[in-house]
């Protein structure tokens, strides 16, 4: 995911990054476009050659790889992770407006009505005298995770690509779970979820269809990584705010510029929501400082989005 | 008010007849009685039947107030059946030879609550059909899984108990009771097990219902320490506190007994059984009440002080909601009227008579309900993450009626089952001088 079709300086930063960096050209071998917004014919995407060239090739030309077609993983095959993957994610708090263009998108994805979402655009004020400003907050997918000590049957797993998920064919909906996150992460399907597609394999990596009397949550869209996308709240942010990427290349992209885990956290001085809890969250923060936006105060409107 | 017609019946002693009349007839009043119990229960299964139907979106939990009153209710049951040991363990191995009338009735409130707790936590699932998943798919390393080993465990040793202190005098009601119909006649004569009275039968009885009395105390603290970390073993503000296993313990041992002198009560006064369970036992009953209640007074001092001292971030902000905020007046009627009212008042010998400690152990146990909503309720809502931008329902939890018709019926259900294991059986042992190697010593009749 981390070569883009793009703005020309986003496509700089993009080349800097690989001259700089030999592992990002083997991370990138084999996948292929993450773009999933701007699809139009005439734009170009870049692709990484197996021989480390950048190239660009129109959008019309590429054409989907036969197998690369997946059939949403079943509850088993969900339990095993993306090998060679350990997913990531940095939430830049400087460029976030609450637009709420995630939380739509996640919606959509996840069959969820907006009086309970996945993701939540918090307002946040760390003290009296600091500014306030916008965190969208979703499932952190901890490498310590506080829900999946607790789970009874094993319905919610920790994956070797990091990634938390709840098999909700095997939930038995005790919530303990929510009890037990201390991010408030999870909503439960207190009645029938609505608009559900009854044909629909189940799948964990979906979370879809939707089922009665278990837990959900951010599950960071496997799914769409399987295909080598990025999950849904990603590119639907129209300002970039979301990184995403694997821990072990070090890149994470916002779907417009790809850049160093490393070197983004250690610049920005990224952090993790209550590190102190010890539950090493797989989501950082980058500080809200040098804001692209004023803080504008939640208005009707955009509470509804 | 009860008319009993023993004119068939033969008794060998005075105490056999009034201790084993009740078994035989049945008065106008038991049948309302049981009938209002089995409404209740009718009604309750109608709202159950609701929330499988719709899902748990009949009661007013949500994503934040995630448990409820079924849950607090299930501590409440844990903690109520915690008595049995506290009477068949503690006060029979310390030789207390007053306290023998009551380890029946404590037995049967025990094993009752313990069904109740058990039944009460499959209704709070929002899976009932997947209830056996925790023992195909269970991981020992969750609390809840913890809890359920205990839980049976409990539930056996507590039915053992139970059926050992009653299995002479259920061969007394199968030898003695002419006058009954057939099919009590063999159910006293299959639960009897060919009960002989034969020394070596008293004195194997007497062997393994001591080696229980040992085994249950573990048991018994495990149970409700275990229940104690569903809490504990969270971050929630409240919870997230070494205290929390002595602190439930030492409530649950007040609350039990509590609801002994309740039961005592009713039970003396219905089965006109004032020679059996006399004012003495009321006073005892007091004294001890006095001493558990001093016990988790300290407890309780300790679970708030050290909090409230700092009161700061969300642990303050749930406090002063408990001290000062929405929750305050049940939170200062469970301290008071639940704790320190009691505590006091039971110092007088006045209040330790049978009305005015009826009263007074009444409110006892109302505290403890209400204590174990305070528990559960508040530090759910009080969370790291700010509730934001959800639906206004999720901010507040006022149980529906469907909660309330259900757990209701949980009480009738646990009335329902002391009623009729003491209809079947005598409350009061018969036979316990034969078997026990100590002397019981006769009630002292006023």
């Amino acid at each position: 995911m981390e070569n883009k079709n793009s703005k020309i300086d986003s496509r700089r930063k993009f080349l800097k990054n690989i001259s700089s960096g030999g592992i990002l050209a083997v991370a990138g071998l084999g996948l292929y476009s993450a773009s999933s917004c701007k699809e139009k014919s005439e734009e170009k995407t870049t692709l990484l050659t197996t021989d480390g060239k950048l190239v660009q090739v129109s959008n019309s030309e590429i054409i989907k790889m036969e197998g690369m077609e997946h059939h949403p993983a079943t509850p088993k095959e969900a339990r095993e992770g993306i090998p060679g993957q350990k997913f990531v994610m940095v939430v830049d708090l400087a460029k976030c407006k609450n637009a709420k263009k995630c939380v739509e998108s996640c919606d959509k994805h996840h069959n969820l009505t907006p009086d309970r979402p996945y993701i939540k655009v918090l307002e946040m004020k760390d003290n009296e005298k600091s500014a306030p400003y916008w965190m969208p907050k979703k499932c952190f997918h901890c490498d310590n995770p506080p829900c999946v000590k607790v789970c009874p049957v094993g319905a919610t797993f920790k994956r070797t690509d990091g990634l938390v998920l709840i098999d909700n064919e095997r939930c038995i909906g005790c919530r303990f779970c929510m009890a037990a996150c201390p991010y408030s992460a999870r909503v439960f399907n207190w009645g029938a979820p609505p608009n559900v597609d009854e044909n629909l394999a189940y799948s964990p990596e979906t979370s879809l269809p939707n089922k009665i009397g278990t837990v959900s949550k951010c599950d960071f869209c496997p799914d769409m990584l399987r295909k080598g996308k990025l999950p849904h709240c990603v590119p639907a942010c129209p300002n970039g705010v979301i990184y995403f990427g694997n821990e072990l290349d070090d890149t994470v992209t916002n779907g417009e510029e790809t850049v160093r885990l490393s070197t983004l956290l250690k610049e920005k001085a990224g952090y993790r929501f209550m590190e102190e809890l010890g539950t090493k969250p797989r989501v950082y923060y980058l500080p809200p400082v040098d804001r692209l936006f004023p803080f504008e105060s939640d208005t009707k409107e955009n509470v509804k989005s | 008010m009860r008319k009993i017609d023993i004119k068939q019946q033969k008794f060998e002693t005075p105490r056999e007849k009034d201790l084993l009349r009740h078994l035989i007839s049945t008065s106008l009043k038991y049948k309302l009685w049981i009938g209002l119990l089995i409404a209740i229960n009718l009604v309750g299964m109608y709202a159950y039947y609701r929330q499988v139907r719709f899902g748990l979106i009949v009661t007013a939990m949500r994503d934040y107030t995630s448990w409820g009153i079924y849950i607090s209710n299930f501590v409440f049951f844990v903690a109520i059946s915690l008595v049995g040991s506290l009477f068949s363990s503690i006060l029979k191995l310390n030789n207390n030879v007053w306290a023998k009338p009551l380890i029946r009735v404590s037995e049967i409130i025990a094993v009752s609550a313990i069904i109740c707790a058990a039944v009460i936590i499959i209704i709070d699932m929002g899976r009932p059909d997947r209830f056996f998943y925790v023992i195909t798919h269970f991981r020992i390393q969750s609390p809840i899984i913890w809890d359920v080993i205990i839980i049976s465990t409990y539930l056996v040793i507590s039915f053992l108990l139970l059926f050992i202190s009653i299995l002479p005098d259920i061969a007394v009601c199968r030898d003695r009771l002419t006058e009954i119909p057939n099919w009590k006649k063999r159910f006293y004569r299959i639960t009897a097990i060919n009960w002989s009275n034969h020394p070596k039968q008293a004195e194997r009885l007497n062997k393994v219902s001591k080696i229980m009395g040992i085994a249950v105390l573990p048991v018994a603290f495990a149970i409700h320490t275990v229940t104690s970390w569903l809490f504990a073993t969270t971050w929630r503000p409240g919870w997230n506190s070494t205290n929390l296993g002595p602190y439930f313990v030492s409530g649950a041992f007040m609350a039990g007994a509590a609801a002994i002198i309740f039961a005592m009560y009713i039970i003396r006064k219905e089965l006109k059984l004032h020679a059996y369970i006399t004012e003495d036992h009321f006073d005892k009953m007091g004294r001890l009440l006095v001493l558990l209640s001093l016990i988790y007074l300290y407890f309780n001092i300790n679970e708030y002080l050290g909090p409230a001292f700092k009161m700061v971030g969300i642990e303050g902000d749930q406090l002063s909601e408990l001290f000062t905020g929405q929750y305050a007046i049940m939170y200062w009627f469970v301290q008071i009227g639940g704790l320190i009212l009691p505590l006091i008042l039971l110092m007088f010998k006045v209040m330790r008579k049978p009305f005015p400690i009826f009263l007074i152990s009444l409110s006892v146990v109302l505290g403890a309900w209400f204590k174990r909503y305070l528990i559960v309720i508040p530090s759910l809502q009080h969370t790291y993450v700010p509730i934001q931008q959800v639906d206004e329902s999720y901010l507040h939890y006022i149980p529906t009626w469907e909660e309330w018709a259900i757990t209701i019926s949980s009480f009738a259900s646990l009335l329902l089952l002391i009623t009729i294991l003491i209809k079947l059986f005598p409350v009061i042992p018969i036979k316990s001088e034969e078997h026990d190697s100590e002397t019981i010593v006769e009630p002292n009749i006023k």
